[in-house]
């Protein structure tokens, strides 16, 4: 639009610019912090300059973990986070786009009741069935395991409606050229279905890894051996007790890994990740 | 819409469906059905025996003073959570979304959070906050405030409101940023041509016209802050101090599994359920709504 405020231009950039510092802020402390030494920490108030302790720090915490708190390899959980968000990333994707096409491909008793059933999970978030679902996969020996850590949220509804919305929209011409020329169901799937799906399936990808990832209360539950912390439980678990008694240093650097793998998706897959979440609400 | 149907299969599109169906049936539908059963459930001092009990459980929730208080705590969390996060996020959207230079940059230093877990952030925030050593923390000492999160609840529910808030600016800002230029720029201009100045476009087109991302923000805060702030509570405060940052969800985490009270904490679980289930309804007759105009 034609028109020139000065004055509201400036205003813009001063929201905008304190918008970014807010966010931003926490995240430059917490990186000066995982390089600095623990004394130059508690010396109040902290340097605000970044010190020549990283190498050091993140040395410690990805070989070794803190001393005070757990003891377990950062290096460990970060690999048990990885498996973590890729295991719940591609098996949402993997289960979720076979289940939708089942749905809008074929006519069969019970579909739609299926569908619903998919649907009604939505409802059922881990933080209402705490205790259930832990007994469950208890019951079933997956406590401790990376089985237990992803079965039990790899069920998607968001992914099933998504893939189904987008199925809908493929023209029928196409499955009866393929049904003419004689091509079976998963032959149509292989070369028509999966392909026109793939950038739907990349902005899922961006975000149920994030999801993964950032998971909390499950694994806090159902891992009791360090090794198989994830990077996100680990953070919690080095802060001990009082202010000072926590290697804070070693913190900041734990927390810095936990969140940069998740961060760096977001940023190089900016495109795809805001397709993707914008679409999940249509 | 519906679509002709192309394959005619016996047995292919239930196999097709048994993973999903497999998964949801063991770990959704089961575990939700034994929530609501042990619900009825009362267990003796020693976990030997049940008695079935009807909604006992629920009636012992209605007059226990610890739960009603920790729902006031979730409602004032959830408002507070959602206002602050929401309000931000679209005064930060509307200005990026005016053709300003650096936009595009802007919007990248904004939405990075959104990649970020609850319970870091809220780690994150702690450190600053730190009533001994945090910068903030250190600050406010300074000025006089008697700060320390530790002790005094309505400080740590502070903390843990803007934890959650923080993190959450990111994702209201997309959709917000999203909502904003699906709106059609000849409107707004027509009402530049008749003179009405920023603020006035704002409120009487912008606003108005912004209303369905509003409203699916609404219900998607609301769900938030409910659940998926357990990361951010567990995190700094763990409910404390004396409970006062106890909300509803890590209410049923500590009942259930801290302090081992099964019926109580599944009634609690029951009760969320259906909060949860109000909110999708209220969020999937809004989707309804939505693709009929």
């Amino acid at each position: 639009m034609v028109e020139n405020r000065p004055w509201l231009t400036f205003f813009s950039h001063a929201v905008l610019i304190g918008g970014v510092l807010v966010v931003a802020f926490p995240l430059y402390v917490t990186f000066v912090a995982s390089t600095l030494t623990l004394e130059q920490i508690l010396s109040v108030p902290m340097p605000l300059i970044p010190g020549d302790q990283l190498l050091h720090n993140y040395g410690q915490v990805l070989a070794a973990g803190s001393s005070r708190g757990s003891a377990a390899p950062v290096g460990v959980m970060l690999g048990n986070s990885l498996v973590m968000a890729l295991s719940i990333a591609v098996g949402k994707i993997a289960i979720s786009i076979i289940a939708s096409f089942a749905i809008v491909f074929f006519r069969f008793p019970l579909r739609n009741f299926f569908f619903w059933m998919i649907f009604v999970t939505l409802m059922l978030p881990v933080e209402v069935r705490i205790i259930p679902t832990f007994k469950v996969v208890s019951d079933l020996g997956m406590l401790n395991t990376y089985a237990g850590l992803t079965l039990p949220l790899i069920a998607s509804a968001t992914a099933t409606f998504l893939f189904r919305q987008f199925f809908l929209t493929i023209p029928d011409e196409l499955a009866e050229a393929a049904r003419i020329d004689g091509a079976g169901p998963m032959r149509f799937f292989k070369d028509v279905v999966l392909p026109l799906s793939k950038t739907s399936m990349a902005a899922l990808f961006v975000i149920q890894f994030i999801y993964g990832w950032n998971q909390y209360l499950w694994p806090l539950l159902i891992t009791t051996d360090e090794s198989m912390y994830t990077a996100v439980i680990g953070i919690k678990r080095m802060i001990v007790g009082g202010d000072a008694a926590t290697e804070w240093n070693l913190v900041m650097a734990t927390a810095m890994l936990a969140l940069l793998p998740p961060a760096l998706v977001v940023l190089l897959m900016q495109k795809w990740f805001v397709k993707g979440l914008v679409e999940q609400e249509k | 819409m519906r679509r002709r149907a192309v394959f005619d299969n016996k047995v292919l599109p239930y196999a097709l469906l048994t993973p999903q169906l497999l998964v949801t049936l063991v770990f959704f539908f089961w575990p939700a059905g034994q929530a609501v059963y042990q619900s009825l459930l009362l267990q003796d001092a020693f976990g030997l025996r049940q008695r079935f009990v009807w909604f006992e459980n629920f009636q012992a929730l209605a007059r226990d003073p610890l739960y009603l208080d920790s729902a006031g705590r979730t409602l004032v969390f959830t408002v507070s959570v959602t206002a602050l996060s929401m309000s931000l996020a679209l005064l930060f959207a509307v200005m990026a979304d005016r053709k300003i230079r650096g936009a595009t940059a802007y919007k990248t230093l904004l939405i990075w959070p959104y990649a970020v877990a609850p319970a870091v952030a809220a780690v994150l925030l702690l450190f600053i906050f730190l009533p001994s050593i945090g910068l903030l923390g250190q600050a406010l000492r300074r000025m006089g405030v008697a700060w320390d999160y530790k002790l005094n609840g309505t400080q740590a529910m502070l903390l843990v409101i803007l934890a959650a808030a923080w993190k959450q600016i990111s994702y209201n800002f997309l959709f917000f940023l999203a909502g904003l230029q699906s709106i059609e720029k000849p409107v707004i201009e027509a009402a530049a041509i008749d003179g009405a100045g920023p603020g006035r476009r704002f409120w009487s087109i912008v606003f108005p016209l912004l209303s369905p991302t509003t409203f699916f923000l609404l219900v998607v805060n609301i769900v938030y802050a409910f659940f998926d702030t357990f990361g951010v509570i567990d995190a700094t405060t763990e409910g404390g101090p004396a409970g006062a940052t106890q909300t509803l969800v890590y209410k049923v985490y500590h009942d259930g599994v801290k302090a081992a009270d099964l019926g109580g904490s599944s009634s609690q679980s029951a009760i969320l359920m259906f909060i949860v289930i109000v909110l999708t309804v209220a969020q999937f007759r809004f989707v309804e709504r939505k693709v009929q105009y």
